[in-house]
């Protein structure tokens, strides 16, 4: 799960992280008096969005009067912000987040996953702040700085030194990025994140460290407990129906193509994508309907394939494990019905009950076509969808 | 021969008494799995199913000998019972659930580690010796006593492997599912290893998908330590970077993890690896000579 910036900061200042005042506003006239209470004359203000490249956007603006905030919340807010990591359609601006300004004299990047590989969370800096940290990774990877934290015993203060040397910190800027790395390592274990970056963590023109960005994802996982980041959560940020299928326990993924998939099992429903493409389809989604779906999920699961108007077959493959057949079959019949369905249906059981399904199937008299394999499911799906590219 | 598991396996279950670890427990049983007590909290003493149930993992593990442990506990208690597990002398620990916290994950693993105990899962469908032992939730019927060893990240995409290798007549060694998460118990190349040396298994299928580097490491290890034909499918080809397909642990991020990388890396170490996932069987006949 991610959370807005100004919800990361928020975050950060609890564990005693450098952030700017700043408020979250919603309105123009919002905007303005926030100005007013951080006071000053100058200050910044910025789209809030679930992704990042926002500045090159134009959502990020430095402001020194009230004309000036009212013009860019008119222009953003209500509206859609596209960048480099949206996509076309891009997320709605909702909320701006107005701080005090910032002088900068150098910009860094700071930064924690958990990575698989050695399966440790692993901090990296880098003197090359501001920019697109996977580019610097690419072209330069002896510009990223590492450390590993060992689970047994957490971040060490050395980690951090050593980081702040090699980074060319100096004086107080040392013991600065040691407590911020410190802290920020708990924040990462406290809170269950899956990612924590500061992009750009800045030296500001009086020398001090201070976190100008912050981006914070959440391991989803672990959300039962961590109560109050599921507060945090803006399901505006989210696709409508990934979230509606969410809420029926289906994983649902929107891609651009046109035959609509309905699988059990994520490994499946991906291989099910593959199929199709390789039969020269496109597909339109991925729908895990998962290991214990029942008749209202599959209903649900077409509802929410059919409310993408790209779609033009719909082919269900399900491999009965746990899941019987003949309940995917009552299911599909009955979706069927109720969503009066007019793209043909392309039906591949295997497994638990699987005869009993297409038996049910062949008894109701519905636009439904029964495969006999696999790629026979995936030829009859690309041809029905007006066949292959 | 097989690897991991086999008829005079001994299983306890955790959870046991769960709706999950109770039709699991059934089914088991019904295979002919020698299933041996299950532990609940707070229900020692009782039976379940014809069987004791214990309060600890420590008791029932000296009681029954048991060498196995299967757990169907909620995630967000599974932590807690995979560690109680490791410390009561069980040798291998089988986690089905789905939804364990990732950080959970990373100290559970460093802890078996540091002691030599085998996880597999979590977020995985088990593990099966057909005709022998049948631990976790896969339909044991698609099943085959046989000669091809499966290894998958995927619950349903090993039962799709599992059919075409049954279709074929070859049958399976032994199935594992390392599951769909970014920190598993057991990784490809343990399971690779297992299979390598073992004398039944004749010839490997490996399914993969995207996310992480597990195939990469994988070919590596094939390349200078598998001697048996393998055939690897990887899912997730049409997979948008960025997006978690399903899996916690399927996911292209900053670039890493695609599909057409570890389909590269695979053909290099010398993998009959297939586009289509229809096509397993039919490229281990290719490759063995099998009929």
């Amino acid at each position: 799960m991610n959370i807005h910036e100004y919800q990361a900061k928020q975050l950060f200042a609890e564990y005693g992280l450098p952030v700017s005042v700043g408020h979250a506003v919603k309105s123009a006239d919002e905007a303005v008096a926030a100005a007013k209470k951080i006071g000053g004359d100058r200050w910044v203000i910025k789209v809030q969005v679930h992704a990042g490249g926002r500045g090159k956007a134009g959502g990020v603006k430095l402001i020194d009067s009230d004309d000036e905030i009212r013009a860019f919340a008119d222009n953003w807010l209500g509206k859609r912000m596209v960048t480099i990591q949206t996509d076309a359609d891009g997320q709605p601006v909702n909320t701006l987040y107005v701080e005090s300004c910032t002088d900068i004299a150098d910009e860094l990047y700071l930064g924690a996953v958990i990575d698989r590989g050695s399966r440790r969370v692993v901090f990296m800096a880098s003197t090359e702040g501001g920019v697109e940290i996977e580019k610097v990774a690419e072209e330069t990877p002896e510009k990223i700085l590492r450390a590993v934290i060992d689970p047994a015993v957490g971040a060490q203060p050395y980690q951090g030194r050593e980081l702040a040397f090699k980074l060319g910190l100096k004086g107080d800027q040392v013991k600065q990025f040691t407590q911020l790395f410190l802290n920020l390592s708990r924040l990462f274990h406290e809170l269950d994140c899956g990612l924590v970056e500061i992009n750009p963590l800045v030296i500001t023109a009086e020398g001090n460290i201070h976190c100008l960005d912050a981006k914070l994802s959440i391991d989803s996982n672990a959300l039962y407990r961590q109560q109050k980041l599921l507060e945090m959560a803006d399901p505006s940020q989210e696709d409508s129906r990934e979230a509606e299928a969410a809420k029926f326990g289906l994983n649902y993924v929107a891609l651009d193509g046109n035959i609509g998939c309905l699988v059990n099992g994520a490994g499946l429903a991906m291989g099910t994508m593959d199929l199709v493409k390789l039969e020269g389809g496109f597909p339109a989604n991925f729908l895990d309907v998962g290991g214990s779906a029942n008749r209202e999920a599959v209903a649900e699961a077409f509802r929410i394939i059919l409310s993408d108007s790209n779609v033009k077959a719909v082919l269900v493959n399900i491999f009965g494990g746990i899941v019987s057949c003949a309940v995917i079959a009552e299911g599909i019949i009955a979706a069927v019905e109720d969503a009066s369905v007019e793209v043909p249906v392309i039906v591949r059981f295997e497994g638990n009950s699987a005869e009993k399904g297409s038996k049910i199937l062949q008894e109701n008299k519905l636009n439904i076509i029964s495969a006999t394999s696999l790629k026979d499911a995936a030829e009859k799906a690309v041809a029905a969808s007006g066949g292959a590219s | 021969m097989s690897i991991l598991i086999d008829k005079n396996t001994k299983v306890l279950c955790q959870g046991f008494t769960g709706s999950q670890g109770t039709l699991h427990s059934e089914q088991a049983i019904a295979y002919g799995t020698q299933m041996v007590g299950g532990i609940t909290p707070g229900k020692g003493g009782t039976k379940h199913l014809g069987l004791p149930v214990f309060n600890t993992m420590s008791e029932a593990v000296e009681e029954t000998q048991a060498t196995v442990s299967i757990i169907y506990v909620p995630a967000a208690f599974c932590k807690d019972s995979i560690l109680e597990a490791a410390d009561s002398g069980i040798e291998l620990i089988i986690c089905i659930t789905e939804g364990i916290p990732t950080l959970d994950m990373l100290e559970v693993k460093e802890s078996l580690d540091s002691r030599e105990i085998r996880l597999i899962g979590p977020n995985c469908p088990g593990v099966i010796t057909p005709g022998e032992c049948k631990i976790g939730i896969m339909p044991g019927d698609i099943h085959l006593p046989g000669k091809v060893g499966v290894v998958s990240r995927s619950g349903t995409l090993t039962y799709e492997a599992v059919k075409q290798t049954t279709d074929k007549g070859y049958g399976q060694s032994t199935c594992v599912g390392i599951g769909g998460d970014p920190i598993p118990g057991s990784h490809f190349i343990d399971i690779l290893g297992l299979f390598e040396a073992d004398p039944r298994t004749e010839a490997i299928v490996m399914v993969g998908e995207i996310g992480g580097t597990a195939e990469e490491e994988a070919a590596e290890f094939i390349k200078s330590s598998v001697t048996k034909p393998v055939v690897s499918y990887i899912a997730g080809v049409t997979a948008p970077a960025g997006k978690r397909m399903g899996h916690a642990g399927a996911i292209i991020a900053g670039g890493k993890g695609t599909a057409s990388e570890k389909f590269a890396a695979l053909e290099s170490a010398g993998v009959k690896t297939v586009e289509s996932l229809a096509q397993i069987g039919d490229a281990l006949a290719e490759i063995t000579g099998w009929s």
